[in-house]
């Protein structure tokens, strides 16, 4: 079974992003980037799923800049085959993601996709149950638990009042949340071989995919900023603030 | 112009975040069907019915809706979707799960989470853990929107009288079934509706130590949540997590107890009107955001905090 994966280069999660002061983006230059910690637990997943001899081959695939590169590296360290990066300059927006991976799940027959519930920059949610709606496959979305039996893949979701499990008949896709796994580090040997592993680059023009834009941003701004409160001395001070000040008890 | 709003609801009652999206959809426009998916759930459609600025409400009921299953409820919304030019739901797991999937066999994007309607096309949301408010503008022809109910103020459960009309159920795709739930049993109010909310970090260092927290709710009323390291260290249930990737909530008061208050944290609970921390760090980020902080061991001051209220 080919597994694809997703990875996005994100800023790195440590790091609060400044706004620019044109109001046009945030802005991230000279700022840490990292693949996104969704996308981690997805090609943690898939490298156990081949580790545990299910996963034939493990495809790292990442829409975005050419500095992408350097992530689809990075999941070859932790033990992809193999990347496509399909590279844009520009911000690719969650339904054409969506288009692409459709597009290379078919032209390599993968039968499990794999990606990050969400990416910490854009915090949308979407890619990978639009990949499902195009593909007409199920989805396992936010999981915490994936296992793989014959013709089907039992998701564990992680849901507003618990979890739930669902049987998917695969093709699947399923979307990671955090408590799914916890992705192992690179080893310096694995990085130097690593680089040797294919990386192939392709553009939405070569995939067929049509690029439209559905939302257009128009301004960012930082947040109203929470005025700074006081300091208690006391259990007995904090109560008298909370019943005369705030009045919330 | 006309509006669906996808109805949350538990199977018996309406939540309280369908009033939220309902105000956000009355910022879009007056004209608004509710739509109530489910097992069994003609009595949510009746609440629906009641609130206000409600026009019409539609009741879809069968077996292929009853676990919510992203690729036939996705199908049911998609076989009304032609009549409306908005499609929108409170923002919850059923919504994330299945709203996409409708953007993308329409065509459309989506826009998640919205926290602001500046017009019909005009939207805000937060992005990179809130630390950035995005104003968007949608140039499809349906607007696919998730809400972000903390964002609004609930509207009138009463004073509508919709008519409800049935709706057929979809076919069940016969691409995923349910299993099985292991859904989290609580007497405590849910997270996302509640006014108060006590909450905990690694700093309480086990699930037993959690009832020092579970006595402090229960003498405020209040909702338990948790930190992501609270629930990964497997203190409590993943239901618990408020932050970026958990929860939103937006209580009158919200008190962290041995949490340092990291980005993620935040994003999910800093738009609460008062925050309290406790935190034995003086130094915690938490601090920064907090309106009344104590310096000190949660193992003190909750047993006293709990016993002088
Ligand atoms: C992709 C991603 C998504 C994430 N999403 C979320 C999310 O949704 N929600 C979330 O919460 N986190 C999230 N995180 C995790 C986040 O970055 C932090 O790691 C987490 O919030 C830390 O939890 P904590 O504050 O409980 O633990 P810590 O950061 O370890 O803090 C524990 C605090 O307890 C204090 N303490 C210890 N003992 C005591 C005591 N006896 N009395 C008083 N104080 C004490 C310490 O001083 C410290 O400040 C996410 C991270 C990533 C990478």
């Amino acid at each position: 079974m080919k597994v694809l994966v997703g990875v996005k280069r994100v800023i790195d999660y440590n790091v609060k992003v400044r706004v620019k002061s044109d109001n046009t983006d945030v802005d991230l230059s000279n700022t840490k980037m990292a693949i996104n910690p969704f996308c981690e637990i997805a090609v943690e997943e898939a490298i156990r799923l081949k580790e545990a001899g299910i996963a034939t081959e493990v495809i790292a695939v990442s829409v975005g800049s050419s500095a992408s590169q350097e992530q689809l590296r990075t999941a070859m360290a932790l033990g992809a085959d193999r990347a496509i990066l399909v590279e844009t300059e520009d911000t690719a927006e969650p339904l054409t993601v969506a288009k692409t991976f459709a597009k290379l799940m078919a032209d390599e027959g993968a039968e499990l996709v794999i990606l990050g519930k969400q990416s910490i920059d854009s915090d949308n949610n979407q890619v990978g149950q639009m990949l499902a709606a195009l593909t007409k496959r199920p989805q396992g979305t936010f999981a915490s638990n994936v296992s793989v039996e014959s013709g089907h893949v039992a998701v564990t979701r992680e849901i507003d009042g618990g979890l739930r499990t669902v049987k998917l008949a695969l093709p699947a896709i399923v979307t990671t949340d955090l408590r799914l796994n916890e992705p192992r580090f690179a080893k310096l040997p694995d990085i130097m071989k690593a680089k040797r592993k294919p990386l192939e680059t392709k553009t939405f023009a070569d995939l067929g995919v049509e690029v439209k834009q559905h939302i257009q941003l128009d301004k960012v701004e930082a947040p109203a900023a929470r005025q700074g409160g006081v300091k208690v001395g006391s259990v007995d001070e904090l109560i008298q603030k909370l019943k005369d000040e705030a009045k919330v008890i | 112009m006309a509006t669906l709003l996808i109805a949350e609801h538990n199977g018996t009652e309406l939540a309280p975040a369908t009033l939220s999206a309902l105000t956000a959809a009355q910022q879009v426009g007056s004209d608004i069907t509710v739509l109530v998916a489910g097992a069994n759930v003609k009595a949510v459609a009746d609440a629906a019915a009641q609130c206000s600025g409600v026009g019409k409400v539609l009741l879809a009921e069968g077996d292929s809706l009853a676990y919510d299953l992203a690729e036939n409820l996705s199908e049911l919304i998609l076989s009304v979707a032609g009549d409306y030019s908005h499609i929108m739901a409170p923002s919850n797991s059923v919504s994330k799960d299945a709203m996409p999937r409708v953007a993308a066999l329409l065509d459309v994007g989506q826009l998640s989470d919205i926290t602001a309607v500046l017009s019909d096309v005009q939207f805000q949301r937060p992005i990179y853990a809130g630390n950035a408010i995005a104003t968007v503008t949608s140039n499809d022809a349906v607007k696919v929107i998730t809400v972000r109910a903390a964002a609004f103020d609930k509207a009138a459960a009463t004073g509508g009288s919709a008519a409800v009309e049935t709706l057929a159920a979809p076919a069940d795709s016969g691409l995923s079934s349910w299993v099985n739930d292991e859904l989290t049993q609580s007497e405590r109010p849910e997270l996302t509706a509640a006014e108060r909310i006590v909450s905990g970090g690694r700093g309480v260092g086990s699930g037993e130590n959690f009832a020092l927290l579970e006595a402090l709710a229960d003498k405020l009323g209040a909702a338990v949540g948790a930190s992501r390291a609270a629930v990964d260290s497997g203190f409590v249930p993943n239901d618990m997590q408020v932050g970026q990737t958990g929860k939103i909530v937006a209580p009158s008061l919200y008190m962290a107890f041995g949490i340092s208050g990291a980005i993620q944290h935040l994003a999910g609970m800093k738009d609460s009107k008062v925050i309290v921390a406790v935190n034995k760090d003086e130094e915690a980020p938490i601090f920064q955001v907090a309106d009344y902080g104590l310096v000190g061991d949660l193992f003190d001051v909750l047993p006293e905090l709990t016993e002088k209220l």
